[in-house]
């Protein structure tokens, strides 16, 4: 029993971080698709057919690239920095629920691997520490362009943090938990989150754009002040980190939105197919992804409409709209939590 | 147990050496980083105590806030130039001075306090959300409620200094 359980744990991991891989893999691939329909182009169309093997070339390029270290860099973090950025980016997925449980002979395997009690925070503190990839690896390039990058990446990362903390705080006080899997149950059908706390959704989203540094909120990066920004020293597939980082930031962070406001892996009418519990869990998963998908969309979508914001503009944005906007929904929350135990 | 008895010894392993590296490092940024080491591998400590809630605030609040802003600080500074401060040979007697005897004060505290020894973690459930925020809101509410006041006291005092012109 045990070391079945350590297997299936393990199996669980294992392909929850091949999945992520390879979501943030072909969405590169999705991202130029989008990109050549939007400017009215074609987009990699030679690698396979509709350039199915692009993201396979682009990768071995990364890898066959030359690899260069500024001499005056610190050597350890210049290569920490990357190497962080990858692995906070895959940590969240532990504690995402991606689908209800599978029951095979009797035994309950849930969909989730780490079910702790504070899923919520869990998630807080990831986020947290994600800038430390990107300062660290600012810093050791010793270079200005770099440095200025990864300034503003920490202060915008702060600055997003809090606003985004507080629109979830919302959700917790509405659902009594912090638990992500006992969140998504309470969703259960079509009770998604998001007819309660449209506000809160709002600012969630244009919070996850600035803490996955996607445009308009791409400042870190912004090429024509700072050229790459924290990555200007960056090549070969320390690069390739750094810009795959980001994709998985966009998929982790679109499994949150769908997670905490779209009921993750609940369905309407899911009660009234009259399909067994394993099966229900499987359409759960798929529709999970669906959800998934259509957020990536939505990132790639902002990122081709909107033009980027100026950096006053972006502060100002954060602690002046969004933390106060976040501040009077938690009010109105506890106001309608009160009115509805006492009547 | 066994397992978690290993953990506790790499974990404690880790936490003192990178402790030691923040007083030995030459760059302050070395030392900013290996005290954040430090602060995650005191996380590890509150985990294995069953301590989740305070585990993953230690990690939000140090590692995550004021750890970056060290960062940040040492960034803007540019205190990365090593050797570029000098201490006296007096500043350097008189810290270890200080030093020991904080830790000698420590000591004879503890050595006083009986200890008690926490028979199995995995029982005891203060560190859990639940009854935490129970005993905070109920029996230290006051303490609780005095404290966040302090806390905004701080915030407001500090956007005041920021401030460049009074009007």
């Amino acid at each position: 029993m045990d070391g079945n359980y350590i297997l299936y744990k393990f199996i669980l991991a294992s392909a929850i971080l091949l999945i992520s891989l390879l979501v943030a893999m072909y969405s590169t691939l999705f991202e130029r698709k989008l990109a050549g329909f939007f400017q009215d182009r074609l987009g990699p169309n030679r690698a396979g057919i509709f350039g199915i093997f692009q993201p396979l070339a682009d990768g071995l390029k990364l890898f066959f690239k030359e690899e260069f270290m500024p001499g005056s860099a610190d050597k350890f973090l210049y290569i920490l920095g990357p190497s962080l950025t990858m692995m906070i980016a895959l940590l969240t997925s532990a504690v995402i629920p991606w689908g209800n449980s599978i029951i095979i002979n009797g035994v309950e395997y849930s969909l989730q691997v780490a079910d702790i009690n504070v899923g919520v925070l869990y998630v807080f503190a990831i986020l947290s520490i994600g800038v430390y990839g990107i300062m660290i690896g600012g810093w050791a390039s010793n270079n200005k362009y770099a440095l200025i990058g990864a300034v503003r990446a920490a202060s915008q990362m702060i600055s997003y943090e809090l606003a985004m903390s507080m629109a979830i705080i919302s959700i917790v006080m509405m659902s009594g938990t912090l638990s992500l899997s006992e969140i998504v149950n309470q969703q259960h059908g079509f009770h998604w989150n998001i007819w309660y706390q449209p506000l809160g959704f709002l600012l969630f989203l244009v919070c996850a754009f600035a803490e996955c540094n996607r445009s308009p909120f791409d400042l870190p990066e912004c090429e024509t002040e700072l050229i790459g920004g924290y990555h200007t020293e960056y090549s070969s597939m320390k690069l390739g980190f750094y810009l795959f980082a980001e994709y998985i930031n966009m998929f982790i962070s679109s499994a949150m939105i769908a997670t905490l406001y779209f009921g993750g892996y609940n369905f309407p009418f899911m009660d009234d197919l009259g399909l067994s519990h394993n099966a229900i869990t499987m359409i759960g998963t798929i529709v999970f992804f669906i959800k998934i998908s259509f957020f990536g969309f939505v990132f790639m979508w902002v990122r081709w409409t909107l033009p980027r914001f100026r950096y006053d503009q972006l502060m100002r944005l954060g602690w002046k709209t969004l933390l106060p906007l976040a501040l009077v929904n938690i009010v109105i929350t506890g106001f309608v939590i009160m009115l509805k135990n006492h009547s | 147990m066994v397992f978690s008895r290993y953990l506790f010894f790499i974990l404690s392993f880790v936490a003192i050496y990178a402790a030691l590296k923040v007083l030995i490092s030459k760059s302050p940024m070395h030392s900013v980083l290996y005290l954040t080491l430090a602060f995650f591998a005191i996380a590890g400590h509150y985990i294995l105590l069953n301590a989740q809630f305070l585990a993953v605030v230690h990690i939000i609040v140090y590692a995550g806030a004021i750890m970056v802003l060290f960062i940040y600080t040492v960034m803007l500074l540019n205190l990365n130039i090593q050797g570029e401060f000098p201490k006296s040979k007096f500043a350097n007697i008189a810290s270890t001075i200080a030093g020991g005897l904080l830790l000698l004060t420590l000591i004879a505290i503890f050595k006083s306090y009986d200890l008690k020894v926490i028979a199995n973690p995995a029982l005891n459930q203060i560190g859990l959300v639940k009854s935490l925020g129970k005993v905070l809101f109920e029996d230290y509410f006051l303490p609780f409620e005095l404290s966040s006041v302090l806390f905004l006291a701080a915030m407001v005092g500090a956007v005041m200094l920021g401030k460049k012109d009074i009007y």
